[in-house]
Formats: C-alpha cells, structure tokens, sequence
C-alpha cells in the first residue's frame, strides 16, 4: 500500500514544474498546457486527500475542477487565435496591454 | 506491486511535465502532456477513483488536448521561442522561484498533521461521486452547467468574425484590436501605427494579407 504522502508528495513536484513552465516559456499555447500540469497536480492532490479520509468529496471536487480546466482551456485558447490574428505572432512579451 | 505502479507511473508524469517545459517545440510539449494526463489517470486508478481516470483520458487527453493541438496547428506557434530571449535573466530567476515553491509545498505536506485512523478505501467509484454530485453538491453541479454555457458564447464571441471593418468597432477583436494598437504605440512595438492600420483596412483576414510582422525566412 503505498502512503498518501507519496501521491501529495508527487503533486507537489508537479505543481512546481508546471509554475516554472509558466514563467520560463514565452509561448502561451505551452504556458496554457502548463496550467494544466498545476490543475492536474492539484487534482491529484485531491483525489489522494480523499482517498486518505475515506470519502468521496475530494472526487467531487476534482470533477468541478476539470469542469472549469475544460471552460477555462475554449476561453484561453479562443483569445489566443484572436490576438494571433491581429498581431500574425504570439509572444506573451508583446502582450502587455494589460499591464500596469 | 502497487508500489511498483506507482513509482513507474510518478516517474512517467514528472518526466513528461520536465519534457513538456523544457523542450521548445510546443506538439512535442502537447504530446508529453498526454502522456503526462495519461500518468495521472494511472495515478487515479490506484487510488480508487475509476471515474475520475475515466473522465481524465475522456475529457483531458481526449477532448482539451483535442483543442489544444488544434490550436497549435491553426497558429504554428514554435517560432517565438528561437531567438534570443530579451528577458533571459528575469526568466532564469523562475528556478530558484520554483525550487522554493516546491521546497514549501513539500513542506506542508510532510508537515501536515496526521490523518485519524490510518487509510481507509474511498467507497465505491461511481455511486458514491453520483450520489454526492445529486445531493450535497447538486448546486454547484447545476452552477457548472451554467459556466460551460457562458464558456462557450464567450467563445462564440471571441471567435465571431465581424462582417466589416465599421461593422465591428464594438465587437471583442475591434477592442483587444484598439488595446493593442494603443499599448504598441505607447511601447514602440514591433508592429503600430500604419501597420496596424493596414492590418485593419485588409479586413477580413481570413484572406491573408501580407502579414506585416513575420519574416517570410522564419
């Protein structure tokens, strides 16, 4: 039986690859796939919290995540084809309109 | 052997999300992501959730990753990355960042205050999660629905080419258009002023104009 702090243990490692990926990359399609690592880190976090106290809320959970991972990936992606048609390039460095 | 399964399928899903950051074509970086959800599903079975592995492959390796590699073959992106990169050293500051950031997730998860009475299997996969989503959480279940719909005009929107160039001053691409051109001019951007303004008198675009910012060399 493996313990659970092996499961949180291995989505904390995978939590932290996918925020460097966030920072390092300058293509926001490998950015957005980034975010999925960290969505998907703490899904598995969930699921082994979860499994720990014996209870399926943490599934629960897990399922409205990837609900909103699912919502979230069509808008991000939609505005992505939208800036790369006004701009023909997609780097996140020249996107800072919204900066302050 | 369950150890076994899930040192293989931990070792398969980091080495994948390292794949994915550190390699700079972004289909090889969708490719180790599959592989990367795929793990996870691996993970969920061991832990006893067969549902949640089921709608893993379903939903994310199935239908986001879908999007994903659609998108990447709409925009051939890949190039952005091979030049030199004009803010390497503020990038280079994310390892240290991120080696803290682990350091701290690791240490509130071995810190965490032990759990009450050891492992206990989760009850039933599917029966349980359908007789939770249907009575404790039926409102957030429905809410989710209502998020997916306003998702998905919200694409619509966004993806809406508008009829003329007068036609769509008010829509979502005349205002991101009108954002970007004021940010380019305010930075000295690579791409303002008459090309920007060449760019919105060749609307629409779907017909390619001569794209004013890209080296034709790559």
């Amino acid at each position: 039986m493996v313990p659970g702090s092996y499961y949180t243990g291995l989505s904390a490692v995978l939590f932290a690859i996918g925020a460097v990926g966030v920072i390092v990359r300058r293509d926001p399609l490998v950015i957005f796939m980034s975010i999925e690592v960290m969505l998907n880190a703490a899904n598995l976090a969930l699921v082994a919290f979860g499994a720990q106290f014996g209870n399926a809320e943490g599934q629960v959970l897990v399922f409205f995540v990837m609900t909103v991972a699912a919502a979230e990936v069509a808008v991000g992606l939609a505005i992505i084809v939208a800036i790369f048609r006004l701009r023909r390039r997609l780097s996140v460095d020249d996107l800072s309109a919204m900066r302050w | 052997m369950q150890v076994g399964v899930f040192v293989l399928a931990a070792l398969i899903g980091v080495g994948s999300a390292l794949g994915l950051v550190l390699r700079r074509n972004p289909v090889h970086g969708a490719l180790f992501l599959v592989v990367n959800l795929g793990s996870i599903a691996v993970l969920y079975l061991t832990l006893g959730a067969q549902f949640l592995a089921a709608a893993q492959v379903i939903v994310y390796a199935g239908a986001i990753m879908v999007l994903f590699v659609f998108a990447i073959m709409m925009l051939i992106p890949g190039k952005e990355e091979t030049g030199p990169d004009p803010r390497r050293p503020v990038r280079l500051l994310a390892i240290p960042f991120g080696a803290l950031l682990l350091l701290e997730v690791l240490l509130m998860v071995v810190a965490r205050p032990a759990h009450p009475g050891g492992r206990v299997r989760a009850a039933g996969g599917v029966q349980a999660i359908g007789r939770l989503l249907f009575t404790d959480y039926l409102f957030p279940f429905e809410l989710t629905s209502v998020l997916l719909l306003a998702a998905l005009v919200g694409v619509l929107a966004l993806a809406k080419r508008g009829a003329g160039a007068g036609a769509t001053a008010g829509a979502p691409s005349g205002r991101i258009q009108g954002a970007l051109d004021a940010a380019g001019q305010g930075a000295g951007g690579g791409s303002s002023g008459p090309a920007a303004a060449g760019r919105s008198a060749a609307r629409p675009e779907l017909t390619e104009p001569p794209r004013p910012g890209r080296d034709p060399a790559r």
